[in-house]
Order: structure tokens, then sequence, then C-alpha cells
């Protein structure tokens, strides 16, 4: 039962980086490779402003979630808004170059070192069946639910929801209704870095921080974002856990130097089986 | 015609005046093994400026030439080869990681320069290459003495946890081939990612076999979640690390969880809880307290390695002079010397002169190293 409760924490990490991955390619039909960067940067700026500024976390964490925000918003004015060619191919490469310098930034600025940020709230170990889980863990589950909870609400009933995905389905016939769509493109990148921060702050005292976190982190919640079928929130958190419960699995089975594999191997089956994911829908196309 | 020979004159006259020892010296001062490269290179300056004041060796004042590797193995062959060929220096010390020591170990060979690395695999000095050196511990050395503990509490059932890098690699290879010497069962194999987050399924399965105690090998934060999954899990028996983790970092990463855990470190980590009559203790203490008040920052171990070398070259130009063969000649006679790492006892077949001895037990207790008993 143990490699079940692993499995569910490892899987609500990916998950939340999963939903930052669904965001903006529900309105930008893009893939933005430097989601795992926001993750780390919001496990950085929680860490400045704890320990180096010694702000007291109540004014800490919607400050570091409204720095996530602006940096999310000027990654869209910087490197997205001047390319010329807007393909996605295009916009999908910028986002890994941009994910390169954050990184590199980060690298500077915190340096490289693993820095330690403590829980939020008391550690306790809980005692399951068969297993144990920590209230960190639990912690990162009730963000994850929360979140996709909140934002499946705000795509599908609110007016600014319907205008984001209007984008996603057609830019064009969305700025002729009026939407403002280079507005919503920014904003969809805003609230991506402020989702990566809200994963980041919460996964950090699980993980630690450290400046090259985004690399893998980044590549498992895009492959749980695959799985659950681009665009759906709820589908990031099922892939994300049914990713994390799989490797815990694997990892129980086979050596565990493999475990890893098992996050590429499962994107290559979705990919040849149900290129839509497991909860994603066809987009529909014109012939 | 008479100026051209006065000026040669003059130059040789000076030039005998001015005598000095050229010493070259490869650190991985920036890039990511720089936590190990700067120490060292501090270390080494401070120990030649030491020396210069109190009159050089045999009289002569050594001269030295840094350069940074970036923990790059090919800048490691450049630079090293700009020693030697532009420097002309008659000894080198260095590099700092092990990649880039043996890339130069061939490059020592052929321009007979003797070489005292920094690194602490064991294939730098095994096979023996005559003009190589090392003064760090390796890891069999820590192995062995994991290994002894265990026997003397009468513990035989071991599992094993590896990082999947070199430093892992190199401490599962050591692990597995040592145990049955000392008679230890090793009942699982696992292995970790440094980047991984969670260790909890690799250590559930270790749980369903019982161990005495798990061996953990890696660096950085990954051990330090080991230590918390570890705890979190109730996990019995104990909990035994690497040399790796034996820094003030992983106390703090790993928090409470830290507490208890078991590892083999060299004594500069607790120079101060030494007996008084400790051989080691005058040493380390010293080096310990010039280091911190002048860097104002604390000793490393990896600092200790150049003071070790530093000390292995010293002694091999204060007998055999200036000559790479009879600085070699006179190395390889060295006998008890007390260094940071522990007693060097060198000969033709063994370039690195430590035993297991030169490491100690430890167990973190309040935040803090203390000996194990």
């Amino acid at each position: 039962m143990q490699f079940l409760y692993s499995g569910i924490t490892s899987g609500s990490i990916y998950a939340l980086i999963a939903i930052g991955f669904n965001i903006i390619y529900n309105t930008t039909g893009i893939i933005n490779f430097a989601q795992g960067e926001f993750v780390m940067l919001g496990g950085m700026f929680i860490y400045s402003l704890l320990y180096m500024m010694n702000v007291p976390f109540i004014f800490a964490f919607p400050v570091a979630l409204f720095g996530a925000f602006v940096l999310g918003v000027l990654f869209e004015r910087v490197f997205i808004r001047y390319v010329k060619v807007k393909t996605e191919l295009n916009l999908i490469t910028i986002t890994i170059a941009g994910s390169i310098i954050l990184r590199g930034l980060a690298m500077l600025i915190w340096g490289r070192d693993t820095l330690l940020v403590e829980s939020f709230i008391p550690a306790k170990t809980i005692q399951l069946y068969e297993g144990t889980i920590t209230s960190d863990s639990v912690l990162v589950i009730g963000v994850s639910l929360f979140i996709s909870f909140f934002l499946t609400i705000f795509f599908k009933k609110t007016k600014y929801g319907k205008a984001f995905r209007a984008c996603y389905e057609d830019k064009i016939a969305a700025s002729v209704c009026g939407i403002n769509v280079r507005m919503v493109v920014m904003f969809s990148f805003g609230i991506a870095a402020f989702l990566g921060a809200v994963a980041g702050v919460a996964v950090s005292p699980i993980t630690y921080v450290t400046y090259n976190d985004g690399v893998m982190s980044g590549l498992k919640g895009f492959s749980a974002a695959v799985m659950g079928g681009l665009g759906s929130f709820w589908g990031g958190i099922f892939g994300g856990i049914i990713l994390g419960v799989s490797e815990a699995f694997f990892a129980s089975v086979f050596p565990s130097g493999y475990k890893d594999a098992m996050a590429f191997l499962i994107i290559l089956l979705i990919l040849f089986f149900r290129p839509q994911g497991i909860l994603g829908r066809k987009k529909a196309t014109r012939v | 015609m008479k100026v051209k020979i006065l000026v040669c004159a003059i130059l040789l006259v000076s030039a005998s005046a001015f005598a000095e020892i050229r010493l070259g010296a490869l650190f991985a001062v920036t890039g990511p093994a720089s936590f190990l490269g700067l120490p060292e290179k501090q270390t080494l300056e401070m120990l030649v400026d030491e020396v210069n004041a109190s009159g050089g060796i045999n009289g002569e004042k050594v001269k030295l030439f840094i350069y940074d590797t970036k923990g790059s193995d090919q800048e490691a062959r450049k630079k090293f080869l700009r020693l030697v060929q532009k420097d002309k220096v008659l000894a080198v010390i260095g590099p700092t990681r092990t990649g880039s020591a043996l890339a130069i170990k061939d490059l020592a060979e052929e321009s007979k320069i003797p070489l005292f690395t920094c690194a602490a695999s064991r294939k730098i000095v095994d096979p023996v290459a005559k003009y190589v050196f090392k003064s760090p511990q390796s890891d069999d050395h820590a192995v062995e003495k994991i290994f002894e503990y265990l026997t003397t509490k009468n513990k035989s059932k071991v599992a094993i946890m590896t990082a999947q890098n070199g430093f892992g690699a190199a401490g599962r290879d050591a692990l597995i081939g040592i145990a049955p010497r000392y008679k230890i069962e090793i009942v699982a194999d696992e292995k970790f990612r440094d980047t991984d987050k969670d260790m909890t399924s690799q250590l559930s399965k270790i749980a369903s076999n019982n161990p005495d105690a798990v061996i953990v090998w890696g660096v950085g934060p990954a051990p330090a979640i080991v230590a918390k999954n570890f705890r979190q899990l109730n996990m019995k028996g104990y909990l035994i690390m690497s040399h790796g983790v034996a820094s003030k970092k992983f106390i703090e990463l790993a928090g409470d969880a830290a507490e208890g855990i078991i590892l083999p470190a060299g004594r500069l980590l607790i120079a101060d809880k030494l007996p008084e009559k400790d051989k080691f203790k005058k040493l380390l203490v010293d080096y310990k307290s010039k280091y911190e008040s002048k860097f104002n920052s604390p000793v490393s171990t990896f600092g200790g390695h150049a003071y070790d070398s530093f000390l292995m070259f010293k002694k091999g130009v204060e007998e055999g002079g200036k000559d790479g063969a009879k600085i070699v000649a006179a190395v390889e006679k060295i006998k008890n010397m007390i260094g940071t790492a522990g007693e060097f006892n060198l000969s033709e077949g063994d370039h690195n002169g430590l035993t297991k001895e030169a490491f100690e037990m430890l167990i973190i207790k309040n935040g803090n190293w203390e000996i194990a008993e």
C-alpha cells in the first residue's frame, strides 16, 4: 500500500505542474516548456521572502504569487510577443529558450546550492492502512484539487473564462467578437506562472528548491498533461496521479534505477494509441 | 657585444639570486565543483604564503601558478600543458575532480611532472602511474570502515541505496565488492536519481527485506530526502550514509531526520572533539583556526586534500630537490606523515598511502557530529 501513497504524493506534484501546462495550451494552443521553471521560481521566491527578507508567511505567500504573475506577463511580453512568425513550433521553441534563460538567471541569483524551505503546516506523519503519508503531501493534494475545481469553474462559467477558450478555438473569430486576444494570451502566461508558483510553494517543503529543478518537474508535468489529455484540468490531475502511482509500482517490481523511464514510456504509449489523452477530446478540425 | 654579455651575466646572477620553486595548481574554482575547488585554492595559497614567510623550501621561495579548470576535463588538459610548457613548473597540485585527474594522468607520465591530485577515485592510483599521487581517501576506505563498524555491532544484513551518478556508482561497486570480505550480506540493492523527490517506494521495498542497516551513497539534496522518508516510514535499524554528506548543508536540509545518522568522515569535522593526545589534533585545529579566521568560512575536508597534496610535494622537494624523478622517489619514501586526511605511508605500489583508519565513524546528534561508539 505504501507504494500507492508514495505514488499519490509525487503524482499530486506532477498534477499541479500539468495544470499549468493546460492553462497556456487552452488559450494559445502551445506547450510552454518554461512551466517547470515557473514552479522552481515559485519556490525560490518564497525562500527569498521567508528566509532572506524575513517576511511572515501570510505576506510572503501573496507577494511570491504576485511576483510570479508579473514574471509570467513579462515572459510573454519579452519572449512570445515579438516573435515574427507565430507558428506553434516557433513559439514552443521560444519557450524552451526562455526556460534555459530563466534557469541560468536563477543559478546566478540563488546559486547552485539546494535551499531548504520549512513546512508551512506542522509536519505530521499520518498513519493510513498499511502505510503513511505526510501532512505536506496532503496539503499538495488539497491544493491541486482546489485549483482544478476553481479553474474549471472559471473557464466554463465566467465571461473571462469563455473569452480564454474562444481564443483557443479561433483567434480571429475571437477578436472579431471583441475579445482582446493579446491581453488574453498575456494573462494566460501570467496565470500559468501564478499557478506554477502556487505549485512551487506547496511542494518546496517536500522537495527543497534547486535552480535546475524545473527540467525534470517540467518533463514529468508535461507527461502527466499529455496523459490526461491536453487542455483538461481534471485530466491533468488524473494523469499526474496515474503517472506517480505507476512510477512507484514500477520501482517496486523492477530495479528502481529505471523509474524515470516509466514517464517517457507512458508518453510514447499514449502518443501511439490515444493521442488526445485519456480524458481529452479531439480538437475539431475543418477539412 | 660587451653589453650583451653584461646583460646575460646580470640575468644569470639575478636568476640564481631569485631561484624559485615553480609550482603549478589546477582547481575547479568555478563551475559545478566550485564548492570543492575554491577551498582547495584558498588552502594552497595560504600554505604557500606561510612557507615563503618562513624562508621557503630549502631556502628557495615557492612561486605558485594557479589555473581554473572550471570543472571541465578538457580545460584541465589544456591548462596542464600550459603549466608544463609555458610556466615550466616543477610539479602540479590538483585537479579537483576525478574525471579531470584521469584525463591528465597520461600527460603527467609523458611530461614526467609529479602530479598530486585532490580527487578521490581509486582509479587515479590504481594502476599506479609513476608520477601520479593522490591525497584524499578512497571510497574503499569508507566502505571498509562502515563494514568494520557493523561487524563490531554484530550486524550483517544490509540494504544499499546508491545514487545514479559517478559517486554513487563507484560507491555501489565498492560496497558490493568488499561485502564478502566482511561477511556482509546485501539483501536489497536500490538506486535513486539526484533529482528524485520521493524515495518512499525504494525504501518500502527495502523495508520488506528487514535489513539491519540501510547504507545510502549519494551527495546533494537526495540523501536528505532519503533521511526524511526513512523517518517518515518509521523504519528500524541503522541509517548509514557516505562521506559525501559530511557537510553542514546536509544536516540543515535533513533537519530532525538527520539525527542518529551514522557516517564515515575525515577527522577534520570533529577536530575540536578529538582527545587531547590524539596525534592528528594539533595539525587539524591549527589548519581549521587559520583557515576560518583568514577566509571567514567553515573549513572543509576538500581544502584539506590540497593541504595534504602540498605536504607531499614539500616533503618531496625537501628530500629530492628540484628534479621530477627524485621528487617521486622521495614522496614514495614518506612514512608516518600526519596530514588532514590521516596518516600517510606511501610506497612504490601505493601512491595514496592512506588506510581505512583515515576515516572516523561519526553520528549526527543535536545537529552536530559526534564520534560514534
